[in-house]
């Protein structure tokens, strides 16, 4: 398999980019779709763009497949000027949301699509779409009739058809929406070991952030046509860059602050913050709350503590969420491994450096 | 995502051959009304407005128009009455063979015009199907002239002609009626008559609008079924161009009144389509 | 689309229902009974049983060229109404251009205008370019007034084709012109089928257009009508008979033709052609 495909291992940033998305916009009709979006996607690197209905994640998507054309800004293939190029000589596959699998065609012509419109070396051609049917499963259905088959079956053979001509890149129009839960989840596994395997830059869309965060080397979170944020899931999660990203990905207390003199109180609450004085917002993670009789022993950094009542618990299996009122406008939401059933007053602690400094808006 | 030599060829061609062929003929139309006949039968290019005035003024012409839009309009009519609860039934009420019911509904509109009008004129002649059954009955002792050769052989023909054309758009907007719409209703309190009226009805509008203009203008333009079942009473404003354009030969007066038919369809589509784009929930 | 809507009794509306279909069939139940009756049209009821109608039908020649002369004039009009029809259905679909809606309106036209004055422009263009009218007028005539049911078949086809999958043919490196053939043509088959079934069929009854375009050779319609100018007689029940069924069969191929593409999902249940098919333009 991998004497066939190529293979490659996944670098970072030192390497030139592959893929260079410089100041691009899009309008459709007055309404801007993308407002001067610049993103450089490495060789070899699960990217996912991330985003709600309407920030413009898939106006990207078809920007780089070829299927808009852009109204300012260019983009870049490794020498090559890309938008300039139409969508068929594009060395870009496209896995779209609806399959978009040739009904008329068998499973088998569907994958030899690509290879015999370009001309591939007659010979090589049942031999190729054979291994492509084997790196997705779908082996046993090379004669089959689209219509006999599942929606995740239909996806198999879409991303065969896609890969089987090794593009530079792979394009993914969210094409895990229309799964089920667990078929998703497994799908997830399998297209992130496939893209492991072959090396392949793969360029995923979705709005489901906790995908994203499953799969990717990247995050981009794109905001109205704006990019928020563009980091690794950890980095993203650990130190989200505004309050937009903070709530978007994962959840979080938003927190006003004033920070005096390396304190940041907000309401009742107050911890050691350095940075300038001043209002301020902190995002502080539910995980990162305990009950102060279940700390450890020796805290690693400085740590914080409040007093709340707690408003309400919903039990979660592993994890508790608990909505606790210390005082402040706002509820505080913490998430504790199973305490049983708690009693109103408590007293909780976190570690000081969770509690994260964002912008309130993006500022770009 | 088409380049432009894409859609520039699938632009042109079409482009060009409606230009050559019905732009052009119906500009051709547009000048000869403006044009004369001398009296040595040849068309003079005078530019006038005189056959319009003659279309007005001409009592034979106004009479035989007035009467053609009476005909369109009852015609319009009945077949709006018949074609109407005939969808309704197909779309409320068959469920089970509601196919089959549509393909009978299709099919008479399938059997030739000329035929149907034919089988119109044997059965309301003198010595016909309809004055044999009567005699034969009793009911009657001599054939009844009117049944052939009037305004009512013609108007019965076309309903039977179009009944097929306004049933089609009523039934195709009924089906749309989404029907949680008619089950709030009920549940609402409405009974099955006032949900027809306050639900259903309005719903069908565009159908109607669509059948009934079909009908209409169909019938207005219509010529065959005057000359197989119409007689000198029954006689419509496009059997009087057709003799413009033979015996009595008049080539711009004949345009002038077609080119008015086609004014008066084109302001009626116009009317329709604005009542119809403010009536629909896009 | 209409589900499971409970059919609830109406007895009045039933009774309604079935006068209409009665009033539909009956004309062409007395014709089909009357062609088989020996003492011809009139009278009731019907009196000797015979086939000596067909028997006559079948050795008139004059009613065979016309047969084939309408053959010849519907095949042809199919051609080029599919030929033009196809195109102004991609630029309706795809491409915005200056007086484009004026575009749409004139294609449409013809649709609902009575052929009577599309039948007398065309003569008059044909009389100012010093052509003869013959077949060939018929055969324009025919082509240009059908254009519109070509245009509304294919648009509706189209509306309803999954854009993707031309997207997918350019995105596997396939251009424009393979992308149509390989994958949009295919797509369009059942639409395609459809409007020639449609148009011969229209083709084979036109009457108002082909009356002023006629020359010396004539269509079946027109062949009937001179004849009917005449004098009725009973060999014209046979034919109409024979008419009638030939197009019931081209209904119900073409009616099993859809039922099979809805069953694959390539089409919605068919509502037969509306110029307001073409009414919403998408954006």
């Amino acid at each position: 398999m991998n004497a066939v495909l190529s293979s490659t291992r996944v670098e970072h940033s030192t390497a030139e980019p592959l893929l260079s998305i410089q100041k691009v916009e899009k309008r459709f009709a007055k309404r801007a779709v993308l407002c001067g979006i610049s993103l450089d996607v490495a060789s070899g690197e699960f990217l996912t763009i991330l985003g709600e209905s309407g920030s413009g994640k898939t106006t990207l998507l078809r920007l780089i497949a070829g299927f808009e054309q852009l109204d300012a800004g260019e983009i870049w293939m490794g020498r090559e000027r890309l938008d300039e190029i139409p969508a068929y000589r594009r060395q870009v596959n496209t896995v779209f949301q609806s399959y978009a699998i040739f009904p008329h065609l068998s499973v088998f012509e569907n994958v030899a699509y690509g290879l015999k419109a370009k001309n591939a070396p007659r010979n090589e051609i049942p031999e190729r779409v054979t291994q492509a049917l084997a790196m997705v499963k779908m082996s046993e259905f090379t004669q089959s009739a689209p219509s006999r088959l599942s929606g995740g079956q239909q996806q198999r053979v879409a991303l065969a058809r896609a890969l089987v001509n090794r593009p530079r890149v792979l394009l993914l129009d969210e094409p895990l929406s229309a799964l089920d839960a667990n078929l998703r989840r497994q799908m997830q596994i399998e297209l992130k070991s496939l893209q492991r395997e072959v090396g392949i830059t793969f360029i995923f869309v979705t709005h489901d952030q906790e995908e994203a965060m499953a799969l990717s080397d990247r995050i981009a979170l794109l905001r109205s046509g704006r990019l928020e944020q563009v980091a690794e899931p950890r980095e993203i999660y650990g130190h989200p860059r505004t309050a937009y990203v903070a709530q978007f990905i994962g959840q979080t207390n938003l927190l006003r602050a004033e920070v005096h003199d390396g304190v940041a109180t907000a309401g009742a609450i107050a911890w050691p913050s350095a940075g300038p004085s001043g209002p301020a917002l902190f995002s502080l993670r539910p995980e990162a709350i305990r009950l102060a009789s279940a700390a450890p022993a020796n805290p690693t950094g400085a740590t914080a503590n409040f007093h709340g009542h707690i408003r309400n618990q919903t039990f979660g299996g592993a994890m508790d969420l608990l909505e606790i009122d210390c005082g402040n406008s706002q509820a505080i939401r913490a998430r504790v491994s199973s305490p049983g059933t708690l009693s109103g007053q408590q007293k909780f602690e976190f570690n000081a450096a969770d509690a994260v400094r964002v912008q309130e808006g993006s500022e770009t | 995502m088409y380049s432009r030599t894409y859609k520039a060829g699938v632009t042109i061609p079409p482009l060009l051959w409606v230009t050559a062929f019905l732009l052009v003929p119906y500009a051709i139309l547009f000048c000869y009304s403006f044009w004369s006949v001398s009296s040595l039968q040849v068309v003079v290019h005078n530019w006038n407005l005189q056959n319009y005035a003659q279309l007005f003024r001409n009592p034979l012409y106004l009479t035989v128009l007035l009467r053609s839009i009476r005909i369109a309009g009852a015609v319009t009519l009945l077949a709006l009455l018949l074609g109407y609860p005939l969808a309704y039934y197909l779309s409320f009420h068959a469920a089970k063979r509601k196919d089959l019911l549509y393909q009978l509904v299709i099919i008479p509109l399938w059997a030739s015009y000329l035929v149907r009008g034919y089988a119109w004129k044997t059965i309301l002649g003198s010595d016909g199907v309809l004055n044999g059954f009567l005699q034969y009955l009793h009911i009657t002792h001599r054939p009844v002239e009117f049944f052939l050769y009037s305004p009512f052989a013609v108007i019965l023909t076309l309903t039977h002609i179009y009944t097929p054309f306004t049933f089609l758009p009523i039934y195709a907007s009924l089906e749309h009626v989404p029907r949680n719409l008619v089950e709030a209703s009920h549940d609402l309190g409405a009974s099955p008559f006032s949900t027809f009226l306050r639900v259903i009805l309005p719903l069908s509008l565009p159908g109607i609008l669509a059948g009934a203009t079909f009908a209409f203008v169909l019938t207005l333009g219509d010529f065959l079924a005057p000359l197989l079942v119409g007689g000198p009473s029954g006689i419509m404003i496009s059997n009087i161009v057709v003799s413009l354009f033979g015996a009595a030969y008049n080539w711009p007066l004949g345009a002038a009144i077609s080119f008015f038919m086609l004014l008066l369809v084109v302001t009626l589509l116009s009317i329709t389509e604005r009542i119809e784009k403010r009536f629909t929930i896009s | 689309m209409s589900g499971a809507f409970q059919s609830q009794r109406a007895p009045f509306l039933t009774a309604y229902a079935l006068l209409v279909y009665a009033f539909l069939y009956f004309p062409i139940l007395v014709l089909v009974v009357y062609s088989f009756n020996g003492s011809g049209v009139g009278g009731f009821p019907p009196s000797t049983w015979t086939l000596d109608w067909y028997r006559q039908l079948f050795v008139d020649s004059a009613l065979w060229d016309a047969v084939r002369n309408s053959a010849i004039v519907a095949a042809v009009a199919v051609c080029i109404s599919l030929g033009i029809g196809l195109p102004a259905a991609l630029a309706l679909d795809r491409a915005e251009f200056p007086g484009k809606a004026l575009f749409r309106r004139i294609v449409l036209l013809p649709l609902i205008l009575p052929g009577i004055i599309t039948g007398l422009s065309l003569l008059m263009l044909f009389a100012g370019m010093g052509r003869n009218l013959s077949l060939f007028t018929v055969i324009i005539g025919h082509g240009t007034a059908l254009i519109s049911v070509a245009t509304t078949e294919i648009f509706a086809g189209l509306q309803k084709m999954d854009r993707a999958q031309e997207e997918a043919s350019l995105d596997l490196g396939a251009n424009h012109w393979k992308t149509f053939w390989r994958i949009t043509f295919p797509n369009l088959r059942v639409s395609l089928i459809a409007a020639a079934l449609l148009i011969f069929t229209l083709s084979l009854d036109e009457i108002a257009v082909t009356f002023f375009l006629i020359g010396r050779d004539n269509t079946l319609p027109l062949e009937i009508w001179s004849r009917l100018r005449r004098g009725i007689t009973p060999e014209i029940n046979a034919i109409s008979t024979l008419i009638l069924l030939f197009s019931i069969g081209t209904i119900l191929f073409w009616y099993r033709l859809r039922t099979r593409a809805q069953a694959t999902g390539e089409v919605q249940p068919a509502t037969a052609l509306l110029p307001s098919t073409l009414e919403g333009e998408s954006s």
